[in-house]
């Protein structure tokens, strides 16, 4: 079957994607192209003008900047994965990187598009949520950076601009003694899409209490922060009862519909054991739990 | 929708083609005869149209031709020939682990992915590996196998690349 018709710009450079953005109306980036090729060749959507941000250099990699992990927009979740840098500050990242799709899918997915995409089960969404990452967008007339947790609007839906490419995502580096970690329940162990996942993030215990983010994908329209969950365990000692109330608090914050991966209360009963599974560990690890 | 000619560099040989923007790397493959690498489900679901492009693995139904401009591509193909075989087809022939073969050049270019990068996978390494490969009929033990002994063939010597 063939895709509908389209021109394709290759830019080389960011300014020069930024200019065909800003000028042809109905023109949506490329990258990876595992999301919007699947969705053209279904028909869903069919985009007149394409631009591919592949070839645009600055736009993939890892580095460190200023305190900040920036990850390039069109880096792929298979450079993601293996990248030493996001090993060691956001471990988080590399599990949820190296249970994404398959080998092939990972090398040409990008996180930029993970993220531009939408789906309530991106399955970066809910590490980036923990991490506290930004979103750095750019167009024709400016650049501005946004806050992940005010970035999904709905399904499929963001506050990026249809004139705007997404540079990059940044994140803070996690305080020494930062525990993270990813876990996902599919319909079977490799290549499947997220029914339920969490990420938990857990800062050392500080004055004033913890930082503790507690993040859920594929459970709401939108990746989501469990905030009552992370209350639950920001003060006092993270004990079998903090851990409990958290994970009936985070299952109370979901949303979840029922479709044919799995039905609202099974949704919300995986919540419950997701976060527990997440939470113990990281207890267990330290000392005062 | 304007043409360009763009060139590809497929199992060590040159090739140039004019092609509008709209074709895949799948559909180009194939209409230059190399029809070993298959069309599948055109959704990036099965693995069926698995190549190497400049290395990686990459499902050839998600890349449009044009992206590969300038790229080198591998197909099972050029792997080896039914006088040469490359000892992954020779471990997919002899441990049975092909039936009908439509998955067999994708499990074979995933086997190859893998086996440059860890010469000597386990069990779970190997399943990860193909996970985005299936297969309707051997029930994947036999391929699991293939692989196993294609490591273990190529670790005794006689890789011919
Ligand atoms: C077989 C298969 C398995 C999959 N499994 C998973 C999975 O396990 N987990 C998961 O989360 N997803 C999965 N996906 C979905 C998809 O692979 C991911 O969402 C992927 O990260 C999309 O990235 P891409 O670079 O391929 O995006 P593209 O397909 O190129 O683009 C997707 C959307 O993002 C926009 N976009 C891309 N880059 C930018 C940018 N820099 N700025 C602005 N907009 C941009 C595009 O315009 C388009 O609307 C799977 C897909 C397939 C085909
Ligand atoms: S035909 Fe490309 S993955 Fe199925
Ligand atoms: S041998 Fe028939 S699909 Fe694998």
């Amino acid at each position: 079957m063939t895709l509908p018709k389209f021109e394709l710009h290759r830019p080389e450079s960011l300014d020069e994607a930024l200019d065909i953005l800003a000028s042809s109306p109905g023109a949506v980036p490329i990258a990876g192209g595992t999301a919007l090729i699947v969705d053209m060749r279904g028909r869903r959507l069919s985009p007149p003008v394409l631009v591919d941000i592949g070839l645009i250099d600055r736009l993939s990699g890892v580095r460190i900047e200023g305190g900040e992990v920036v990850i390039g927009a069109a880096t792929t979740i298979a450079e993601i994965k293996e990248s030493d840098l996001i090993a060691q500050h956001s471990p988080l990242l590399s599990e949820a990187c190296g249970l994404f799709a398959s080998p092939s899918v990972r090398n040409r997915a990008t996180i930029g598009g993970n993220i531009a995409y939408a789906s309530p089960a991106a399955d970066t969404a809910p590490p980036l949520l923990a991490l506290d990452a930004s979103v750095e967008l750019a167009s024709a007339s400016g650049r501005r950076t946004v806050p992940i947790d005010r970035f999904f609007l709905g399904v499929r839906r963001t506050e990026r601009r249809d004139d705007e490419l997404i540079t990059a995502i940044r994140f803070p580096i996690p305080a020494e003694g930062t525990e993270g970690r990813f876990r996902k329940l599919g319909l079977r162990r490799a290549d499947a899409i997220s029914v339920v996942s969490a990420a938990v993030s857990i800062g050392p215990p500080a004055d004033g209490g913890r930082r503790v983010r507690i993040a859920l994908g594929a459970v709401a329209p939108t990746p989501i922060r469990a905030r009552r969950a992370e209350e639950a365990l920001s003060a006092g000692p993270i004990d079998e009862g903090a851990i409990l109330a958290a994970a009936e608090a985070a299952a109370s914050e979901a949303s979840p519909v029922s479709d044919l991966r799995g039905s609202d209360w099974y949704r919300r009963e995986a919540i419950r054991a997701l976060v527990r599974r997440l939470l113990r560990p990281v207890v267990e690890g330290r000392s005062d739990g | 929708m304007d043409e360009r000619t763009i060139r590809l560099k497929i199992n060590g040989r040159e090739r140039e083609v004019s092609l509008p923007p709209n074709v895949t790397l799948l559909r180009v493959l194939r209409d230059l005869g190399y029809v070993d690498v298959k069309n599948g489900c055109e959704k990036g679901d099965c693995g069926a149209c698995a190549v190497l492009l400049d290395g990686k693995l990459v499902n050839s139904c998600l890349v449009l031709a044009w992206q590969a401009d300038g790229r080198e591509i591998l197909t099972a193909s050029g792997l080896g020939s039914i006088e040469h075989p490359h000892p992954i087809q020779e471990a997919f022939a002899d441990t049975g682990a092909v039936q009908c073969g439509y998955c067999t050049p994708g499990m074979i270019m995933a086997t190859k992915a893998l086996l440059d990068v860890n010469p000597d996978p386990s069990e779970e390494e190997i399943r990860e590996a193909i996970s985005g490969n299936l297969c309707r009929c051997t029930g994947y033990a036999q391929i699991v196998e293939a692989v196993a002994e294609a490591a273990r063939r190529i670790a005794g010597g006689g890789d011919s690349g």
